[in-house]
């Protein structure tokens, strides 16, 4: 499925995730999503930016606004080529964290999407995807 | 740096959120409520998020530590304004915010920190002599 736009933010900073969320909300408000529904994404898309930026020694986010044909929706992907994940089942437990966080981003961006995958590999890095669709 | 500024209102303080933050800025806006929490002898801390488009886990983080320090400081934090799909999408993330109060305006959130003041001065007056 080819997006039909596709913008690539690097995240380094904390500024940067105040961005990538801005660009996010003006995409998913492109795209038709309700209210509540862009609050969702936007607010996954905050933690899964800032875990690039806590744990993956910062990375790349790509918003996509795609198309199957019927419908439209946001596809996020958040790539990082830090140490990976070990334990993804553990990692995703609401709780879990190896810093000082609350444990609630990974499981909490999965609830908020309607499609969501982590692909990992220790010492290579980590590729979070997650779509909210219209 | 730029910080968010904090007003005082009668015996409480008032915190209007009014841009994304990031995490320099609420470091800074903790920093500076303990303070003044302190020098303003204030009862109670308000925080208006009505502006706020999301609260994700990091500013929850950052609202449930303002108010356990409060606590410590013998003020009350109240959490005013918060959007409905702001609300939504927190119970959906997990995040329950068990140790703050909320109100849904700054003019309910002073009425629950004047009834404290009130409370705890009848304590008060109750134990004197
Ligand atoms: N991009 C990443 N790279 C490496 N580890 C990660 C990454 N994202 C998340 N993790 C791991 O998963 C744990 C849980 O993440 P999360 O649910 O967001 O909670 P928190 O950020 O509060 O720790 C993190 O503490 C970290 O150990
Ligand atoms: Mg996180």
């Amino acid at each position: 499925m080819a997006p039909v736009t596709s913008d690539r933010m690097e995240v380094r900073s904390s500024d940067d995730v105040v961005r990538v969320r801005q660009q996010v909300r003006a995409r998913a408000l492109e795209v038709g999503l309700s209210l509540v529904d862009q609050t969702k994404i936007v607010t996954a898309a905050s933690e899964l930016a800032r875990n690039m930026l806590d744990y993956g020694g910062g990375g790349v986010a790509t918003i996509e606004v795609v198309s199957d044909g019927i419908r439209r929706g946001l596809r996020l992907v958040f790539d990082d080529q830090g140490p990976g994940i070990a334990d993804i089942q553990l990692a995703l437990k609401d709780g879990f964290t190896s810093g000082g966080g609350l444990g609630l981003g990974l499981g909490g961006a999965k609830r908020l999407c309607n499609e969501f995958s982590i692909d990992s590999k220790p010492g290579e890095g980590t590729r979070v995807t997650c779509a909210r669709w219209k | 740096m730029d910080r968010i500024p904090i007003l005082k209102l009668g015996s409480a303080l008032l915190v209007t959120i009014q841009v994304d933050m990031h995490d320099r800025l609420a470091t800074a806006l903790q920093e500076d409520l303990t303070e003044k929490i302190v020098s303003a002898r204030a009862k109670g801390v308000l925080i208006d998020i009505s502006a706020l488009e999301i609260v994700d886990s990091f500013i929850g983080r950052m609202l449930d530590h303002i108010a356990a320090i409060s606590r410590m400081l013998d003020a009350e934090t109240v959490v005013v304004g918060m959007r409905p799909a702001v609300a939504i999408t927190l119970v959906e993330l997990g995040l329950s915010l068990s140790g703050v109060k909320t109100a849904l305006n700054v003019e309910r959130g002073m009425d629950l920190i004047r009834r404290r003041l009130i409370e705890t001065e009848a304590a008060d007056g109750a134990g004197d002599e």
